[in-house]
């Protein structure tokens, strides 16, 4: 099975505007987290939605990000996360240093 | 016997886009003879049939067998398979509660939901405030349920955003040593599944 990325690679979610029924919800764009696990392949969502075959199907991992990097104001433990299931096309990797 | 209440309004009102289109598609596929009315009768009525008692066998199971456990948190899937529950090709993911970490699910994007394990989402889980606010502000929204975190336990919110469908394994209560299976799932609620609440104690 072929995965750009593996668990552990810091990636950024990829903050793109479009129309359509997508799967990677608005607070996550622009974010920075760490893949978790691959959860497997899957026919592509954004195309199935719309009677496409979905293919090729696309990796779809989990991706743990900290939840006080998601909000500013955040209040909890530092150590509180969120995870989400998002799609290979929607991640790019993370270039930017780990605070 | 006399019986009174406030009058109310009826809810009547015209149907809405959708729920034409639904009626169309739905007659059509009659028509042409692709389902009958029956077969989709039963389909809401096994999907209605459905509850947390199924999960609650999950939970119980593995609170009393550790390598069921492991085997449940590797794939999710297999094993409840092996409680004879069959999820089709939905693909689940437990996500366990111990000493350090609680774990709570949501959709934020729809209602995604481990309906084979649960049954029918209840009313909040739909709401756009639990949505909007348990991944934003989950210890305050968890404190509203009546479940306070220790401020050294991790929070981790899982957000069923595509594919999987997500369980959680609560802890095991404290007091339930030697209880029986079915003893032990009459202590797991549909809450604790979700991860908003714990199991219930045990009875003194």
């Amino acid at each position: 099975m072929t995965a750009r990325f593996r668990p552990g690679a810091r990636v950024r979610v990829r903050d793109r505007h479009a129309q359509g029924h997508l799967r990677t919800p608005v607070y996550l764009r622009g974010k920075a987290g760490v893949v978790e696990r691959l959860c497997g392949r899957f026919r592509n969502p954004e195309s199935l939605a719309y009677g496409g075959s979905g293919l090729p199907e696309r990796a779809l991992y989990r991706v743990r990000f900290s939840q006080r990097a998601l909000w500013p104001d955040y209040r909890g433990s530092a150590d509180d996360t969120l995870d989400a299931d998002l799609y290979e096309h929607w991640l790019d990797p993370d270039e930017t240093r780990r605070r | 016997m006399t019986h009174a209440h406030p009058a109310r309004a009826d809810d009547d009102r015209p149907p809405t886009d959708y729920e034409l289109l639904e009626t169309a598609v739905r007659e059509l596929l009659i028509e042409k003879g692709i389902v009958t009315a029956d077969e989709i009768r039963a389909a809401i009525e096994a999907m209605d049939a459905r509850s947390p008692a199924e999960g609650a066998r999950v939970v119980a199971r593995a609170w009393l067998d550790a390598d069921y456990r492991r085997r449940l948190l590797a794939d999710g899937r297999a094993a409840v398979g092996e409680l004879g529950i069959d999820i089709g090709p939905t693909r689940l993911v437990v996500v366990e509660n111990t000493a350090r970490v609680h774990n709570v699910i949501v959709c934020t994007l729809c209602s995604c939901y481990p309906r084979m394990l649960l049954g029918l989402p209840p009313d909040w889980y739909k709401s756009r405030a639990y949505r909007a606010r348990v991944v934003a502000e989950p210890r305050a929204v968890l404190a509203e349920f009546g479940t306070v975190i220790a401020d050294d336990v991790t929070v981790r919110v899982h957000d069923s955003t595509a594919d999987m469908r997500y369980l959680v394994l609560p802890r095991r209560p404290e007091g339930s040593e030697g209880m029986r299976e079915a003893a032990l799932a009459a202590l797991v609620t549909r809450d604790a599944m979700i991860g908003v609440s714990v199991p219930k104690a045990p009875a003194a």
